[in-house]
């Protein structure tokens, strides 16, 4: 057995302490130690983008993260997205529009426009399909999800309340 | 049934299982972690083709937090596979390995690192083999044999058809014309990696929890190899990842850990590496193929002889399947009086090939597509309008006895036609902008499962409790797809309820009656026809009790609404729970079963269980391409297609599975390969293994033309593969009046690329009758 490391991380909000080997990823923490499976593995080398997470409000590769250099650094998981029992507009606009298909790319997905429209609330298609082109998606050859998006951002704008 | 009166069918509902996806609160096979899990790993070969003399786990064993480490000889000596008559797969290999990746001996430990570092441990001494990596070399090769059995030295199957006489339909045409063309192999790459979870108890009873299209297949799997009686076996399909074929078969690794799960009196779960997801495969298998078809000068064709010579990898897989469905729907989309097929699959020492999106149809209708391309150019035709002239007509049987029932691909030629100003752009762009035509078809099921047998390919039991509860229970495995919301669909609306009114238990083989799995495109029809007869039987129940109460005849009653009432007298009615307390009152609990068979119409030869459906999908498309002239590279502008869905039971999950198709084409035409060095997969990952990305995949117009076919629930047909067919083809078409080069390999290749087998092996004593030379060009990949 390798020795463990005692951290304090940050995710949603709530700080969490943790035991794990420095080598482990944060991906492997999340999911294993700390029971967050709403994050999911797609090759665990960088390549698909579907681990993807927040840190500080930039999307990350959970599966290239090292938690020892993530101690006071604030993460959010699909998990923590809204409040408890309640959805954000990204995620009820995947929902309604048909956005999640195997629904397994859709937690990174969603973080990676989360990070898009906090930084660009109104964003074109082409920079939706930009700030996105990091993450494979294999059922839904993306409209439905530039859709969700579009839709998002104009109800986060208030234009599209309801 | 009119659409005004539907209430929940054609609505573009929300997926009921979109909720928790969206919240990342689904649990996916990986996601379940039980009490004293160990996790396991598998040993896999380094080599393509070697017998193996020595296994020692000595060194495996001895590393602190090792639960097990086994072997072949550690499980019953039984092979498995998917198809009764290619049961050529070991969990673990005992003598031989047939690729590299084939498993040859697991461990499970405390965590998956131990696991890891003792599989690494385990110590095999292989006697190398000449590796057999084309069926060139299969062909060639009669000395080593990948497989003892087959049709011949490496030959898996070979296969003959002729339905009438093509020579003569040749002698009378005004064109005939040859081609050749090979279609590459690629993978489903499904964004989940296969996992496995196995939990064994006490008294002797195994679960097994799995990525799976086919719980029901994994489940009779078990039973075999680990000589148990399927009564103490329970499968359950976990959601799934993403699967599109790769999840279709048995696995290894899902009875390895049923075994280390016995052997340990621990739950294992095993979650595969990338690398593994591509040597389990199952993919698309590379095609080369040969195309004589016979025309009238109005481009009416009056016979087609195909030949395909398929790259089947190390197993059978659903390779006899899969090389059948490469001649088997030639005739379904135009009409083709006379065919013959001749086709076989050779054994290679690659992952073995299998069902990916179109299984073993996509390859024969970018041949078909880009042949019938080249006849118009010939015949001076406009090739939209060339093919709408020779569309099958509905009600008819084919020449190889496929019933075809609706049909509404003209309507879909005409819709892309239209709405992609084809007219206008035709032969008229500038030059490097093209666009290309094609159409498809697909069937909606295979009308024969993978084992014979006379019973059920679907079943639902719809129960409903005394408040009002509906609860669906149906072996239907949840892919994304849209199964769930599907039965939970047709359910509401045969009882007057919403879909959010319902919970659906699917893919369970202790709770659910069996669904045959999410393959060939079968669910929606299947599985929804089951569901929509168990409902209608409980129904039947709810009328009969609530009819007595209001005293009425039960065939004026309706149940619209969250309500049953009286039709002509809507306020003389009750809520759909008090209808419920009134039925169980009546009857005793309420649940009543379903189920579904398909209608017997194979033809009454060898091989006619391949092809048969209840009924065909139609779809039309239309290409829009910038190709620079100077590199090559292909930018796809625009893609519009038609799809006849028979009719669209929720019209946002249809065009999701339109559009997931036509990007997966995309993928195959533009970049995707599953190709092999020295024995080596070349690509093994997903940075090098490229698939279309948002900046890759265009703008797509998707049409839906609805026929309610007499054969679906509600008049649906499918919608998940068939769209994929048409886009490769018109891709390569579109290219061809982008720059006047045609595309006969796909995806294209560098001038040197060698074939499989040669072209003129493929020709051979029958000579081009159209006397031009066949026209060959190359477009090199577009960057990634």
């Amino acid at each position: 057995m390798t020795s463990k490391t005692l951290l304090t991380l940050r995710v949603n909000g709530e700080a969490h302490e943790v035991a794990v080997p420095v080598h482990k990823t944060l991906l492997e923490v999340l999911r294993e130690d700390m029971g967050l499976i709403g994050t999911k593995h797609g090759c665990e080398l960088g390549e698909c983008g579907t681990c993807t997470v927040l840190v500080d409000g930039q999307p990350v590769l959970s599966c290239l993260a090292l938690p020892v250099e993530l101690e006071g650094r604030e993460i959010v998981t699909v998990e923590g997205m809204a409040p408890p029992g309640r959805l954000h507009p990204l995620q009820q606009a995947f929902a309604e529009l048909g956005a999640a298909q195997c629904g397994y790319c859709t937690p990174g997905i969603l973080l990676a426009s989360m990070a898009l429209l906090t930084e660009r609330p109104d964003p074109t298609r082409d920079e939706i399909r930009q700030a996105l082109s990091g993450n494979i998606c294999r059922c839904t050859g993306y409209t439905k999800i530039l859709e969700a998006v579009e839709l998002a951002a104009l109800r986060l704008s208030g234009a599209g309340a309801r | 049934m009119n659409k005004e009166e539907l209430s929940v069918i054609g609505k573009p509902l929300a997926k009921v299982d979109a909720w928790e996806k969206v919240v990342g609160a689904a649990r996916y096979a990986d996601d379940f972690f039980l009490p004293r899990m160990a996790y396991a790993k598998i040993r896999r070969s380094d080599h393509p083709h070697a017998l193996i003399k020595k296994i020692d786990t000595t060194r495996a064993k001895a590393v602190p937090g090792v639960y097990a480490v086994i072997t072949g000889h550690d499980l019953p000596r039984v092979k498995f596979g998917i198809l009764p008559v290619s049961q050529d797969e070991e969990a673990l290999c005992i003598d031989k390995v047939r690729m590299v990746g084939d498993p040859i001996a697991a461990v499970a430990a405390v965590d998956e690192e131990t696991a890891e570092r003792a599989a690494d441990l385990i110590d095999v001494e292989y006697e190398v083999l000449p590796p057999i990596m084309s069926v060139e070399e299969a062909l060639a090769q009669d000395k080593v044999r990948i497989h003892e059995y087959g049709d011949g030295p490496n030959i898996h199957k070979a296969v003959a058809f002729e339905f009438g006489d093509v020579e003569e339909a040749f002698a009378q045409a005004d064109l005939v014309r040859e081609d050749v063309f090979f279609y590459e192999g690629n993978t489903h790459l499904p964004m989940e990696q296969h996992a496995a979870v196995a939990q064994w108890s006490p008294d002797g009873k195994l679960t097994l929890w799995s990525s799976t299209q086919t719980p029901h297949y994994v489940h009779r799997a078990l039973a075999k190899t680990l000589e148990m009686a399927p009564a103490h076996i329970r499968v359950i399909a976990a959601p799934v990842g993403g699967g599109f074929g790769g999840k279709t078969d048995p696995f290894s690794h899902e009875i390895v850990v049923a075994r280390l799960a016995q052997l340990t009196g621990r739950p294992v779960k095993i979650g595969l590496t990338r690398e593994e997801v591509f040597y389990c495969h199952r993919g698309r298998h590379p095609v080369l193929m040969w195309i004589k078809t016979g025309v009238t000068k109005d481009g009416e064709i009056l016979g087609m002889h195909f030949r395909s010579y398929v790259d089947g990898g190390a197993y059978g897989s659903y390779g006899v399947a899969s090389l059948l469905y490469t001649g088997a729907l030639q005739t379904v989309t135009y009409k083709v009086p006379r065919y013959k097929f001749e086709g076989m699959r050779a054994f290679t020492n690659k992952p073995p090939c299998g069902p990916k999106r179109g299984h073993g149809t996509p390859q024969p209708r970018y041949a078909v597509e880009c042949h019938l391309d080249k006849i118009a150019e010939q015949l001076g035709l406009d090739p939209a309008e060339m093919r709408r002239r020779t569309v099958v007509d509905e009600y008819t049987k084919t020449a190889n006895h496929l019933t075809v029932t609706t049909c509404g691909l003209r309507e879909c030629i005409d819709r892309v036609v239209e709405a992609s100003g084809w007219r206008e752009k035709h032969r008229k762009l500038p030059y490097g902008k093209g666009v290309g035509f094609a159409c498809s078809s697909y069937l909606t099921g295979a009308g024969l499962a993978i084992y014979w047998n006379d019973m059920p390919h679907s079943g639902a039991i719809v129960k409903v409790d005394r408040g009002g509860g509906v609860a669906i229970l149906c072996g239907a495995t949840e892919i994304g797809q849209g199964s769930d919301s599907v039965l939970a669909s047709v359910v509401a609306e045969e009882l007057g309820i919403e879909p959010k009114d319902i919970r659906v238990v699917s893919a369970d083989s202790d709770l659910t009656p069996v669904d045959l799995g999410s393959y060939s495109s079968r669910v929606t029809l299947m599985a929804g026809n089951a569901a929509v007869q168990a409902a209608e039987r409980v129904r039947a129940l709810i009328h009969e009790a609530v009819a007595k109460k209001l005293e009425v005849a039960p065939g004026e009653l309706v149940s619209r609404g969250g309500r049953v009432f009286v039709k002509d007298d809507p306020e003389r009615g009750v809520s759909f729970a008090e209808a419920a307390v009134l039925a169980e009152t009546l009857h005793g609990t309420l649940a009543c079963a379903g189920s579904y068979t398909p209608p017997k119409r194979a033809g009454k030869f060898k091989g006619s269980g391949v092809g048969p459906s209840p009924c065909y999908s139609y779809s039309a498309c239309v290409a829009e391409v910038s190709v620079d002239p100077d590199t090559g590279d292909v930018k796809v502008d625009q893609v519009w297609i038609a799809h006849d869905v028979g009719r669209a039971l929720n019209p946002l999950l249809v065009e999701g599975q339109v559009e997931g198709s036509v990007y997966m084409g995309l993928g195959e035409a533009l970049m995707e390969e599953q190709v092999f060095r020295k024995g080596l997969h070349k690509i093994p990952s997903m940075l090098e293994y490229k698939s279309p990305t948002t900046l890759e995949t265009p703008e797509i117009h998707t049409i839906l033309v609805e026929t309610v076919d007499p054969e679906g629930p509600f008049g649906a047909k499918e919608a998940g593969q068939g769209p994929l067919l048409p886009v490769p083809p018109a891709l390569a078409n579109a290219v061809y009046d982008a720059l006047g080069v045609r595309i006969d390999e796909r995806p294209t290749h560098d001038e040197a690329a060698p074939l499989p087998v040669s072209r003129a092996a493929l020709s051979r004593g029958s000579g081009t009758h159209d006397g031009r030379p066949r026209s060959r060009g190359h477009v090199r990949r577009g960057g990634h």
